[in-house]
């Protein structure tokens, strides 16, 4: 499977990322490279094999319906560029 | 009834047109903490008061599911009469908006926990019609943004941020505005006597998306016999629609702005839509440009949600007997029309209430008091059952002094608004107030014969009119303060009158 430009660009802005425009065409050549690499997988036959979820043997830890955690909205909100009483501010959303 | 001509058509331009509508209904489960993080879900707290580290999505912090949240969807799956999955998988669902902290919804795509059910749905004319569920996945809810608080700024509160949510998603079943409004009062009632969600759509509890499209007639059941969507025309969601008024209105509106396009030449893009509840309009929502593409994968942070038999068995041990169950109950058992028994247990605490007035009462008549007197006192004070003056102990006792004849109905309905007003019992009001019904044919012939000596013009009219008789009983009545027993002033004046009441 190869990687083109146009799929690169389209990634890029799905994940909000910034790639210079002479970034693209390298940037597609590694991933269809570590595409190929990866697709060395389908030489194995896996019609009979498990997915594996977890390397080792394990369930889905499930916790009680108890409240233990919150009530420290200062603290929330102190990372962020913007607030104000303990909501965070960010620039106009308009849908 | 048949499924054969339940579609509501619209008259086009070009002839009729028939509506198809699924609902896909966000209902936030019932809990004491969020899905995945030990937050309180506690409704209206101080702004970010309720999230931990896990909802504001810093680096490093991990997932933990709430085991009662599982059990809340596996026991709406199980009202839905639907598939339990055994092994079903969380997903990321990838997008940016800012009340979403974590940069992705963790959801279920590809293997929900609950697989296909179906509803009995009660429409108001007396019939039912079955709604398919397609499926029932646990989601996240994203945060709250407000728009409004500032001209420049947006305001994010992420108190709903990471509280389960259960997606319940139906088939394209419902054939006209007043279907889909009665599917959803449908189930959020379920829902409410599951005590899986509390139904509570004034503080966003149950949000629907609304999926419309339209189809000339015949095309649907063309649809139904090869389960092609093609038979259908190009559907658009109306998203987060939050009532079941809203909900109808935006039904009506989608399927005339999609018959106008479709006949005006044009034809219908599938987009997302919202619906605009003061204009009563559906307004395109995002661009297709920006078409969404969420990249859906499992998420690392979890394993897969494996359930154990006994986990399922002991969940549907503790299933209480649902409104359809009931429904059938109240009406073999305490001998109610279906009509009434659907009123009764329409809300729980409802059902509840007339259980324990009729407790070896005339059942009939206490499901009258509470349909008329009762809904119509509380209704006016805009009060629920919970909260009635009249207990159902005391309406219960208030029937029996009409079934014993201790008072007449026609009493009965002021010691009613009496009881409705102070909370007294209705023995003591009874007593106070002497409004002890008068049986002794002696007091009621006495009135009796005053009422025809002062009215002897009354009299002479009884040959061509007998229906005047009514107007003596009434006389009788009043004389006697309504407490004389109805029966036997009728009885007394027409042993007096006899042979001068007309034929």
């Amino acid at each position: 499977m190869s990687v083109d430009e146009k799929a690169v660009r389209r990634a890029a802005r799905l994940a909000r990322l910034a790639i210079p425009e002479e970034r693209l065409a390298p940037m597609a050549a590694e991933l269809t490279g570590i595409m190929e690499w990866v697709e060395q997988l389908n030489e194995l036959d896996t019609d009979h094999v498990e997915p594996m979820t977890s390397v080792r043997p394990m369930r889905l830890h499930r916790r009680a319906d108890v409240v233990t955690d919150g009530g420290y909205a200062a603290d929330v909100v102190k990372n962020a560029p913007s607030s104000e009483d303990n909501f965070f501010v960010v620039p106009k959303v308009v849908e | 009834m048949s499924e054969a001509k339940r579609a509501k058509t619209i008259e086009g331009m070009t002839g009729p047109w028939e509506i198809v509508i699924g609902l896909e209904v966000h209902a936030q489960v019932q809990s004491e903490a969020k899905l995945f993080s030990g937050a309180s879900t506690t409704f209206g707290a101080e702004p970010n008061a309720n999230v931990s580290l896990v909802d504001a999505g810093m680096p490093g912090m991990l997932p933990v599911i709430n085991d009662f949240c599982v059990e809340q969807a596996v026991r709406t799956g199980l009202g839905l009469n639907a598939q339990i999955n055994k092994v079903s998988v969380f997903d990321r669902k990838n997008y940016f908006y800012p009340d979403l902290p974590q940069g992705y919804q963790i959801s279920q795509f590809k293997q929900p926990i609950v697989g296909e059910g179906e509803v009995i749905v009660d429409l108001p004319g007396g019939e039912s019609v079955t709604v398919r569920i397609e499926r029932l996945h646990l989601e996240q809810d994203a945060g709250k943004s407000l728009h409004d608080q500032d001209p420049n700024h947006t305001y994010v509160d992420l108190n709903r941020s990471g509280v389960a949510l259960m997606e319940i998603v139906s088939k394209p079943d419902m054939r006209s505005s007043d279907e889909a409004a009665a599917y959803l009062k449908k189930l959020r009632n379920l829902l409410r006597y599951l005590g899986t969600c509390d139904g509570n759509m004034d503080e966003g509890s149950m949000r629907a998306d609304v999926n419309v499209s339209i189809c000339k007639p015949g095309a649907y059941e063309k649809f139904r016999e090869t389960g092609s969507f093609s038979h259908l025309g190009t559907r658009c969601e109306i998203k987060n629609v939050n009532s079941m008024k809203f909900v109808a209105q935006a039904i009506e509106y989608e399927a005339r702005r999609q018959i106008d396009v479709v006949e005006g030449g044009g034809t219908v893009n599938q987009e997302t839509r919202l619906f605009d509840n003061k204009a009563g309009v559906t307004r395109a929502m995002r661009s297709k440009e920006e078409a969404h593409d969420y990249r859906y994968f499992p998420d690392p942070d979890l394993l897969p949600l494996e359930l154990e038999d006994d986990f399922i068995a002991r969940i549907k041990a503790s299933i209480p007997e649902l409104p359809d169950a009931k429904k059938a109950r109240f009406v073999s058992e305490y001998g109610l029309s279906v009509y009434d028994a659907g009123l009764l247990v329409a809300e729980r605490e409802t059902a509840a209430y007339f259980e324990e007035a009729a407790k070896g009462r005339d059942a009939k008549a206490v499901a009258n008091w509470i349909a008329g007197d009762l809904f119509a006192s509380l209704n006016r004070d805009n009060k629920s059952i919970d909260e009635s003056p009249v207990s159902a102990a005391a309406l219960g006792e208030m029937v029996g002094l009409i079934s014993d004849n201790t008072i007449s109905g026609r009493i009965a309905k002021d010691v009613f608004v009496i009881m409705y007003a102070t909370g007294e019992a209705p023995a003591k009001i009874v007593e106070e107030k002497g409004l002890r019904q008068v049986t002794d044919t002696g007091a009621i012939g006495a009135a009796v014969d005053e009422v025809i000596d002062a009215n002897p013009a009354k009299v002479a009219e009884l040959l061509k009119k007998p229906k005047l008789l009514g107007w003596f009983v009434g006389e009788v009545m009043k004389k006697t303060q309504g407490k004389a027993n109805p029966q036997a002033v009728n009885d007394l004046l027409r042993a007096k009158l006899g042979d001068r009441i007309g034929e």
